[in-house]
C-alpha cells in the first residue's frame, strides 16, 4: 500500500509538469502583449516595459519558464499584480473557505443522496422511487446561479431567515485555528458563532449539494438494484438476516464503488472551487478568486492556482483509490 | 429414522408469477413431504419450478410479481403461509437453511467468511462473538476445510470453487438445521469436487440427522444421494417414488427420456436421445398433458385430458394416461 502512495506521489510530478506547462503558456496565448493587456489600453509605453521587466516578460520563453517553476518549486507562487500580496499567503487564507463549504455540501449530498438511492432501490417503482428520482432529474438540470438567487430572494430577503452572504457575521468573535469556522468554533467551544458559521454555510451548502446530491442519488438506486438481483443477497436473506442488515451491509457495501468513484470526482471539482456558487453567496472561496484574478488578468494568480487545483484533484482521486480497497477486498492496489 | 412424521410437508402448492405478458404457473400443485434423516429429490428441466419450490419453502419468491397463490406448507406440522416476514426470518437460516448452485456467487465477495458465518449464528443463536467464532471454526472443521482458525479471516475469493461450496454448507448448518434444501449444490463443481460434496453431504445427514430436499437436473446425483425422487415437469410433479423404483421401472414417458439421455459406457450410441422438442410455455400451456407435444406416446386424448397422479401400490405416482384407469379418467372429466 506504501508502495502504491509513493508510487502514485511519484507519478504526479509529470502531471504537474503538464500542468505548469498549460497554466504558463495561457500569458502567452492571449493575442497581443501581455503586459499591455494587463494594464489596459491607457498605459504609457514606460508603464508597459516596467511590468515587462517586472514578469521577466523579456526574457526567452524558455527562460520564464524555467524561472516559474524554479520558484514554485521553492514554494513561491509569485506575488498577486493587483494585491501585491503573495499568492501563497492568498490562496492559504481562501482555500479552508472552500474546504468547509466542499465538505458541508458534500456531506449533505452524500447522506441525503445514498439514502435517498438505497430507499428508492429497494422499493422501486414506489412514489417514493419516482418523486425522487424526478427530483433528481430536477436537480442536476437546475442551473445553481438560478437556484442560489432563488434561495436568497426567499430565505434572506423575503422570509430573513439566513444571512445572504459571506462566512460569519461582523459582530461575532471567533479564534481562528484551522479556519474552517465550524470546526474553530467547535475546538473554542463558541456556541454563538457556530450557530451563525452554521447559518452563513446552510444556503451556499444546500445550493452547492443539489448537483452531486443528485447524481448520487441516481448512481446509488441503479448500483442497489443491480447488486440486490445478486446470488449474494439471497444467501444473506436465505440464512434469516434482519433486512436492514441485508440492505444496508450486504447490498450497499458492494453497490458502494461507482458510488464512491462518483463522490471523489465531485469532491475534486468542488475543492477546485465552486465558482457560481462562491460569487452568488459571495463566499470568500478559491473559485471567486480566481475568477477575480481572471478578470483582471493577474496572471500570476491564475497560474499558481490553476497549478494548485490541478494537485488537488490529483490527489483526491487517490485517495478514492485507497479508499477502493477498503470496500472491495478484491481491489489490491500494488 | 424413516418412522419419524414428516419433518416438512408440502401439499397441492401452487406458485405463479403475475407478469405484464401473463401468469407463469411456475409452481402448479406440488405435493411432498420429508422425514427427519430423508433425502428427496427434486429433478427436472430448467424451467420445471424446481427451485421455485425451493423458494417458495423458504417464502423467498420474488414478489412482486411472484405469490404463493394457494396450497400449504407445513414445517413441524405448522403451517408457514400465515407466518409474518419476521417469524419466517427466525426460521429460515435456522431451521430451514439452503445451499445454491454457484458458490462462486452465492457468498458476498466484500465480507470475510467469518463475518459470513458469524452474522449467521449471532442472528439464530443466543452466542457471543467468541463463541460463535469457535462454532463457525468447529463447523468449518466439520465440513473438511484444513486449517479452518487461519481460513476464517480469508475473503470468498481466497478460496476455491469447492471449497466455497464447504463454506456454503458450513454456513447452511450452522444452527442444526432441521431440513437443508441444497438447489443444484454440485452444477457448479468439477466432477471430482461433485463426488466430495455430495459424500460430505451424506456423511453430515448421517451425523445430524436432517432431511434434504436435493434439487437437482442430474440423475447420477439422485442415485447417489437420494431416498426418493419427484419428477417435475412444467410445474408439476410427474413422477413420484423411490429412487430405486424410478430406476427400475420407470414410468412415465419424460422419465424415459431422462434416463435415456445419459449416457452410457458400455452401450455407446452414435447420438444420445434427446427429448424433442422444449419445453412449454409457462404462461401458456396446452390443453390436455403439458408433456403430450413431446411425448413418444402420445395419444388423442392425451391432447385433451390433464391426466392426474395415480398411484400403484408400491407407493409409485406417475401422472399419465397410460396408467390412469378408464374409470377414472371419466371421473376426472
Amino acid at each position: 500500500m506504501l508502495n502504491y502512495i509513493i508510487r502514485r506521489l511519484v507519478s504526479l510530478i509529470p502531471v504537474i509538469i503538464g500542468v505548469s506547462i498549460i497554466a504558463f503558456s495561457l500569458m502567452h496565448l492571449v493575442p497581443g502583449d501581455p503586459a499591455r493587456s494587463i494594464l489596459g489600453e491607457k498605459a504609457t509605453e514606460a508603464q508597459l516595459e516596467m511590468l515587462r521587466e517586472e514578469l521577466n516578460l523579456n526574457d526567452p520563453y524558455i527562460v520564464q519558464y524555467g524561472n516559474f517553476m524554479g520558484k514554485i518549486a521553492t514554494g513561491d507562487l509569485g506575488d498577486s499584480i493587483k494585491s501585491k500580496e503573495s499568492v501563497a499567503s492568498e490562496i492559504g487564507g481562501r482555500l479552508p473557505a472552500t474546504i468547509e463549504l466542499t465538505l458541508f455540501a458534500m456531506t449533505i449530498a452524500v447522506v441525503i443522496g445514498v439514502l435517498a438511492g438505497v430507499i428508492a432501490a429497494v422499493k422501486q417503482y414506489s412514489w417514493f422511487d419516482n418523486l425522487s428520482m424526478s427530483g433528481a432529474l430536477f436537480g442536476v438540470s437546475m442551473p445553481i446561479f438560478w437556484l442560489g438567487l432563488m434561495m436568497i430572494w426567499l430565505f434572506s430577503v423575503e422570509l430573513n431567515w439566513l444571512p445572504p452572504s459571506g462566512r460569519l457575521s461582523n459582530d461575532i468573535e471567533l479564534t481562528k485555528i484551522t479556519n474552517l469556522y465550524l470546526v474553530d468554533s467547535i475546538l473554542t467551544l463558541n456556541g454563538t458563532a457556530f450557530i451563525d458559521a452554521f447559518r452563513h454555510l446552510l444556503m451556499p451548502g444546500l445550493a452547492l449539494a443539489t448537483i452531486p446530491m443528485a447524481i448520487i442519488a441516481r448512481m446509488t438506486r441503479s448500483s442497489m438494484l443491480e447488486v440486490m438481483k445478486q446470488d449474494y443477497i439471497r444467501t444473506a436473506n436465505a440464512k434469516g438476516l434482519a433486512g436492514r442488515l441485508v440492505i444496508f451491509q450486504h447490498a450497499l457495501k458492494n453497490a458502494s464503488l461507482p458510488v464512491l468513484t462518483v463522490i471523489g470526482l465531485q469532491f475534486g471539482f468542488l475543492l477546485g472551487g465552486a465558482v457560481l456558487t462562491e460569487t452568488i453567496f459571495s463566499w470568500p472561496g478559491v473559485g471567486r478568486y480566481v475568477v477575480d484574478a481572471i478578470l483582471s488578468r493577474d496572471y500570476p494568480v491564475v497560474q499558481s492556482t490553476i497549478l494548485i487545483i490541478a494537485i488537488i484533484f490529483v490527489l483526491v482521486n487517490l485517495i478514492t483509490d485507497i479508499l477502493y480497497t477498503l470496500f472491495d477486498p478484491r481491489i489490491k492496489l500494488d | 429414522m424413516a418412522d419419524h412424521l414428516p419433518i416438512l410437508e408440502v401439499e397441492d402448492l401452487h406458485t405463479h408469477f403475475f407478469t405484464k405478458s401473463g401468469v407463469v404457473k411456475a409452481v402448479d400443485g406440488v405435493s411432498f413431504s420429508v422425514k427427519p434423516g430423508e433425502t428427496l429429490g427434486i429433478v427436472g428441466e430448467s424451467g420445471s419450478g424446481k427451485s421455485i419450490t425451493a423458494m417458495s419453502i423458504m417464502k423467498l419468491v420474488p414478489s412482486p410479481p411472484g405469490r404463493i397463490v394457494s396450497g400449504d406448507i407445513r414445517f413441524k406440522g405448522e403451517s408457514l403461509l400465515p407466518k409474518k416476514e419476521k417469524e419466517m426470518r427466525k426460521i429460515r437460516g435456522k431451521d430451514i437453511s439452503m445451499i445454491f448452485q454457484d458458490p462462486m456467487t452465492s457468498l458476498n465477495p466484500v465480507f470475510s467468511v467469518e463475518k459470513q458465518m458469524l452474522e449467521t449464528i449471532m442472528t439464530h443463536e443466543n452466542m457471543n462473538k467468541q463463541q460463535a467464532r469457535i462454532r463457525a471454526i468447529e463447523l468449518l472443521d466439520l465440513v473438511g476445510i484444513p486449517d479452518a482458525a487461519k481460513r476464517l479471516k480469508n475473503y470468498p475469493h481466497e478460496f476455491s470453487g469447492g471449497m466455497r461450496q464447504r463454506v456454503m454448507i458450513a454456513m447452511a448448518l450452522a444452527c442444526n438445521p432441521k431440513v437443508l434444501i441444497a438447489d443444484e449444490p454440485t452444477t457448479a463443481l468439477d466432477v471430482t469436487i461433485q463426488a466430495q460434496i455430495l459424500d460430505l453431504l451424506k456423511k453430515l445427514q448421517q451425523e445430524l440427522g436432517m432431511a434434504i430436499i436435493m434439487i437437482t437436473h442430474d440423475l447420477g446425483v439422485v442415485a447417489e444421494v437420494c431416498d426418493r425422487v419427484m419428477v417435475m415437469y412444467a410445474g408439476k410433479p410427474v413422477e413420484f417414488s423411490s429412487v430405486k423404483e424410478l430406476f427400475d421401472k420407470p414410468k412415465h414417458p419424460y422419465t424415459w427420456g431422462l434416463l435415456s439421455s445419459i449416457p452410457q459406457i458400455h452401450n455407446r450410441k452414435e447420438r444420445l436421445e434427446a427429448i424433442k422438442g422444449l419445453p412449454p410455455d409457462l404462461r401458456d400451456l396446452p390443453k390436455g398433458c403439458s408433456f403430450a407435444p413431446r411425448c413418444s406416446h402420445v395419444k388423442d386424448e392425451c391432447l385433451i385430458k390433464d391426466p392426474a397422479l395415480s398411484e400403484d401400490e408400491t407407493d409409485h405416482f406417475v401422472r399419465c394416461l397410460l396408467y390412469e384407469q378408464e374409470e377414472k379418467v371419466t371421473v376426472h372429466e
